[in-house]
């Protein structure tokens, strides 16, 4: 039995995370500064990019980071799923960060995910990083698309992407800062990266730029909040 | 000279007497001295002749035995002074016929010299710190060095202390080691710490001492202030106001370096002349980010006497002579005593003529300095620290280019790096968790068993895994970490052709919009955009111009100059030698407050505008200010002072909060070193930034390519979110004991916060005053101009932005 869904907005009320509401084909989704999106009306929470297994593939190449990203991934999303306790995640895509990831796993961090997947239903989409053919390359539920990577959209189809990791650079008086973020306009929500060590592309990119031809909103995640800004006023140069 | 022609063999004695020249005392005892078998550090001037100093020994012993193999290696920080002296040396070996062939290796040697060089290698090879590792990373390294006679070592007071001067230290141990009989001969300014820089030079392990020879001091300079008309500004770096005084002095010398603090300094003050220049003088600029052509150009027109004048940054500081430079004019506080005589040396370089140089203060408080500097020039001061421990990353880097060249075993290994002086007291502990690093990433969590990159046989040899690595390795080798920056072209009319003028800095980059002007290489340029990896420009923007900032543009304020400005601030009778505008500036201070004291530390508190300011005259330089800002902020945090802000020049630190701070004393007590500084480190952006260049120098991550520059966009991996993993899971890890070590002894300059806080340990002389005092107008001034660091301030000036866009567009912003 999932846990009674609990909303969110109380967070706000303690102070500790605050997401954005956004509205979409008359349903409300939650930008949460972690990088999920929460759509409570289905209890569920989406996430893209945790390339799980990241700092082993790149120790086959020579480059032997901290081991501990898997660790830190799940640590977040665990922290994440107790937060909201959906009855479902769906994965975005590139949750592993190579096709062998899995079998590279330490014991306790795969012990861990299988929790997890256990708790609560997952849908793993398919990405280019972990093509496996048990994943689905895109799920569709009433006006929304799920896919790994952004694509032609069709008349009133809503899309929720990943891949690209979106970050975005804000001019303050004191500094620019970078951070990764959410983009979106009213047809698209590209996430941010949620993996420990998955960096980030700036928005000013053009494969970025050329998903919001009509520019869109930025919005920044932060500790507890969420950040918003026009796309515009990160893409600084052309 | 009877002596000389004793000294010197015929061929020698002759080529000399030919030119009307005779061998100078040093030049001779240097001779000697390797002839008895000695390793030399030779402490000269520039333009005593310390170069052929070094190479004489070499050419002499050559000019009797041409036997064809690698004598004689040649290392300098600067591969254009490497080329330089490969051409300087034609002269003396072609007018002697002296069989001997000079070549250079560096990072722009062609692919078949190099290989040609392995078989068939020069007797004078030219090289630099970088390409000595490469070098001694190659499995023929002990065969290659196996002749090596002598080991000359130039501008090394610009490498000790450093890590390419760690890394040049660790090659010298391991050349020792291939080449026992190989002598060092070190040459070096003037400067402080003649015998750290003898112990650096020494081949530990063995007991002949490396003999010290000094040079004749040049004649001192001859150094003057030049204050521009019109009142004294009360703040800014610039010294723009100047520029016209500047001018003339350029028109009555023949060749002038104008040096200047920064590259965004540079850039203006180059602009300013020539819009004073109607007799349009021939002025050009010179600046680390300007393109290496750009730079040669401008550096062959000074050799050739074409210009008149170059604004230079720190990037004229070393190398190539110029024999044409008359005067030099430093504009804006000099900073330290080192560097400027360095500076100062640019100028005439015959050492029985004395350098004419003039001082530039751009405010109130760098006329001090600058007085301060000339009588420190005239004292013959020198400033300096003591070279540092060497840095472990370094070592990272190179006990993998050991294991490529050949299998080692740890013991062995160990006492050769021992025998590098910056690592003489390295403990047996942090050698073995470098070496394990290396191995297999040296963590708690050993996963990397099937990765690892070196390999023990059963007889405890070290073996690198597979050639892979060592490619790998080659490709990465260096010390030096800059951010990431973008080439700058100027587009012809449609954006075809055009030239590169240089490069600047990513994040300057991402702040301009098409449209904005901004000044670079000497141009008032348009910014297209940024095609792929360049920024296109065209000539001719209009409006304010913005200027491209560097990290780590300024120097610090040095602590022998500090001590110079406080002792001037405290003695009255000295004041008549200033302007009017400071003596009455000062004299009001006096009255109004109190002059900070050499021993004690001054801190005023004052109200201004509803809120309280507390100024501490500490004198530490500006990047211990910053540091200890934080530092302060957090403790008038916990105190319930409701600290808002804080800012920082090289001489006070001021910060601003909402309620009166009341107990200063307590306020700067010595465990603010405690546990304020460990979270305050904690979560620094400093320390991130610093763990970058870690990461990279020890070979955690790869530097990017040339040629991979297509990918570069997509960044594979950020070394902040890897910072905040390892900070978590393994806090000790070798890697972040090399980042805090890193920070303590660079970016927060921890010594001298230590320092200062022990000297004012019951010795701070409180000042409550009812309004701002007259040597605190300066640093209120800077507020507002500086940056904010990481933390919780970022979340404010997020916000602050976020309602200020939200306002100025209303709702069209807004989601439907």
């Amino acid at each position: 039995m999932p846990a009674p869904w609990r909303e969110p907005a109380r967070y706000g009320i303690d102070g500790c995370m605050i997401a954005a509401p956004i509205h979409r084909a008359s349903e409300r989704f939650l930008l949460d500064p972690s990088g999920a999106v929460v759509w409570p009306a289905s209890r569920t929470i989406i996430v893209a990019d945790l390339h799980l297994e990241k700092a082993s593939s790149l120790a086959t190449r020579g480059s032997l980071l901290p081991p501990y990203d898997s660790r830190t991934t799940l640590d977040r999303l665990t922290l994440l799923l107790s937060r909201y306790a959906p009855e479902r995640v769906i994965a975005l895509g590139d949750s592993f960060h190579d096709p062998l990831g899995l079998a590279r796993m330490a014991p306790d961090d795969a012990g861990r995910l299988a929790r997890l997947e256990s708790e609560q239903k997952f849908i793993w989409i398919a990405g280019n990083h972990d093509p496996a053919e048990s994943a689905m390359i895109e799920l569709r539920e009433k006006n929304f698309t799920f896919r790994h990577e952004a694509s032609r959209l069709a008349p009133g189809e809503i899309e929720f992407s990943g891949h690209f990791h979106p970050k975005a650079r804000i001019a303050t008086r004191g500094a620019a800062i970078a951070r990764p973020c959410f983009v979106a306009d009213a047809h698209r929500i590209l996430l941010p990266a949620f993996g420990a060590y998955a960096g980030g592309l700036d928005v000013t990119s053009p494969p970025i730029r050329a998903l919001f031809p009509r520019g869109g909103q930025v919005f920044l995640l932060s500790r507890d909040r969420i950040y918003t800004f026009p796309l515009a006023h990160a893409a600084k140069a052309s | 000279m009877p002596d000389s022609s004793n000294a010197l063999p015929p061929a020698f004695a002759a080529w000399f007497g030919a030119k009307n020249w005779s061998p100078r005392a040093h030049q001779l005892a240097v001779l000697n001295a390797v002839r008895a078998g000695d390793d030399v550090l030779l402490i000269a001037p520039t333009g005593g002749g310390k170069t052929l100093a070094g190479f004489l020994p070499s050419l002499i012993a050559l000019g009797n035995d041409p036997t064809p193999r690698l004598h004689t290696l040649y290392v300098s920080p600067l591969k254009a002074l490497a080329t330089d002296i490969a051409r300087n040396l034609t002269a003396p070996i072609t007018e002697m016929g002296l069989p001997v062939r000079v070549e250079t290796r560096t990072g722009d040697t062609p692919a078949n010299r190099r290989a040609r060089q392995r078989i068939d290698p020069p007797h004078l090879l030219l090289t630099t710190p970088e390409s000595l590792a490469l070098l001694l990373s190659l499995p023929d390294a002990k065969k290659n060095f196996a002749e090596l006679r002598m080991i000359v070592l130039d501008e090394i007071h610009a490498l000790a202390g450093t890590k390419r001067g760690d890394q040049l230290a660790l090659g010298l141990a391991r050349l020792t080691r291939l080449a026992p009989d190989a002598r060092r001969i070190g040459l070096s300014a003037t400067i402080a710490h003649p015998e750290a820089m003898r112990a650096w030079l020494s081949p530990g392990g063995h007991d002949r001492a490396t003999r010290m020879i000094t040079g004749e001091p040049g004649t001192a300079p001859e150094v003057a202030m030049l204050i521009a008309p019109g009142d004294l500004p009360w703040s800014g770096h610039m010294g723009l106001m100047a520029a016209e005084a500047i001018l003339r002095r350029i028109a009555s010398a023949g060749m002038t370096i104008v040096f200047v603090n920064t590259r965004a300094q540079a850039e203006l003050m180059f602009e300013a002349l020539w819009r004073h220049n109607a007799e349009t003088l021939p002025i050009a600029l010179h600046h680390g980010s300007l393109d290496i052509a750009q730079r040669r150009k401008v550096e062959a027109a000074m050799a050739s006497g074409r210009l008149r004048a170059v604004v230079a940054t720190s990037s004229l500081d070393l190398g190539i002579d110029w024999a044409g430079v008359d005067q030099v004019i430093q504009v804006g506080a000099p900073k330290g005593i080192s560097r400027l005589m360095q500076r100062l040396g640019r100028a005439n370089h015959r050492m029985d003529e004395a350098s004419r140089a003039l001082l530039v203060p751009a405010n109130r408080f760098e006329v001090l300095e600058c007085e301060a500097a000339i009588e420190g020039v005239a004292a013959g001061a020198l400033d300096g620290d003591p070279p540092r421990p060497g840095a472990l990353d370094v070592l990272a880097q190179h006990i993998l280019g050991c294991a490529c060249a050949a299998p080692f075993k740890p013991d062995d290994l160990f006492a050769e790096i021992r025998a590098a002086a910056p690592y003489a007291d390295l403990p047996r502990k942090d050698f073995d968790d470098v070496l394990r690093f290396v191995e297999d990433g040296g963590y708690a969590l050993s996963v990397y068993e099937r990765y690892r990159k070196l390999f023990r046989d059963a007889d405890g040899n070290i073996h690198v895994r597979n050639a892979r690595i060592q490619r790998q390795f080659r490709m990465n080798i260096g010390t030096i970490v800059e951010a990431p920056t973008l080439k700058v072209r100027l587009g012809g009319r449609r954006g075809f052709g055009g030239i590169t003028l240089g490069e600047i800095e990513e994040y300057f980059v991402s702040m301009l919009s098409p449209g904005d002007t901004f000044l670079f290489a000497g141009r008032r340029l348009r910014f297209l955009g940024i095609r792929e990896t360049t920024v296109m420009a065209a000539d001719g923007g209009e409006g304010d111009p913005k200027i491209p900032a560097y990290e780590g543009g300024r120097m610090p304020l040095t602590t022998n100059l500090a001590d110079r400005v406080r002792a001037i601030l405290h003695s009255p009778e000295t004041w008549h030698r200033f302007p009017e505008p400071v003596r009455e500036w000062l004299e009001l201070q006096a009255t109004r407050s109190s002059l900070p004291a050499p021993d004690d530390l001054l801190v005023e508190t004052f109200p201004r505008g509803g809120r309280w300011y507390l100024v501490a005259y500490c004198f530490e330089g500006r990047q211990a200010h910053q540091a200890l800002g934080m530092l302060l902020t957090r403790r008038l945090e916990r105190f319930g002072d409701q600290p808002l802000g804080f800012v920082a020049t090289d001489y006070v630190l001021g910060c601003w909060c909402a309620r009166e701070p009341r107990n200063i004393p307590r306020l700067f007590e010595e465990d603010m070193l405690g546990d304020d500084l460990e979270a305050w480190m904690a979560e620094s952006s400093m320390l991130k930034r610093s763990f970058r260049n870690v990461a990279v120098i020890a070979g955690l991550i790869e530097r990017m390519h040339p040629g991979g520059e297509r990918s570069r966009r997509q960044v594979t991996v950020n070394t902040d979110l890897i910072y905040d993993v390892l900070r978590k899971h393994e806090p000790d890890h070798i890697l972040l004991r090399a980042t805090r070590a890193d920070a303590a002894h660079g970016l927060v300059d921890l010594a001298r916060i230590a320092g200062m806080l022990a000297r004012a340990r019951g010795r701070i002389h409180h000042r409550r005053l009812g309004r701002v005092s007259p040597l605190a107008v300066p640093v209120l001034l800077e507020v507002g101009r500086e940056q904010v660091h990481g933390g919780g301030g970022e979340d404010a000036l997020l916000e602050e932005a976020e309602a200020l866009i939200a306002e100025a567009m209303g709702d069209a912003g807004a989601m439907a």
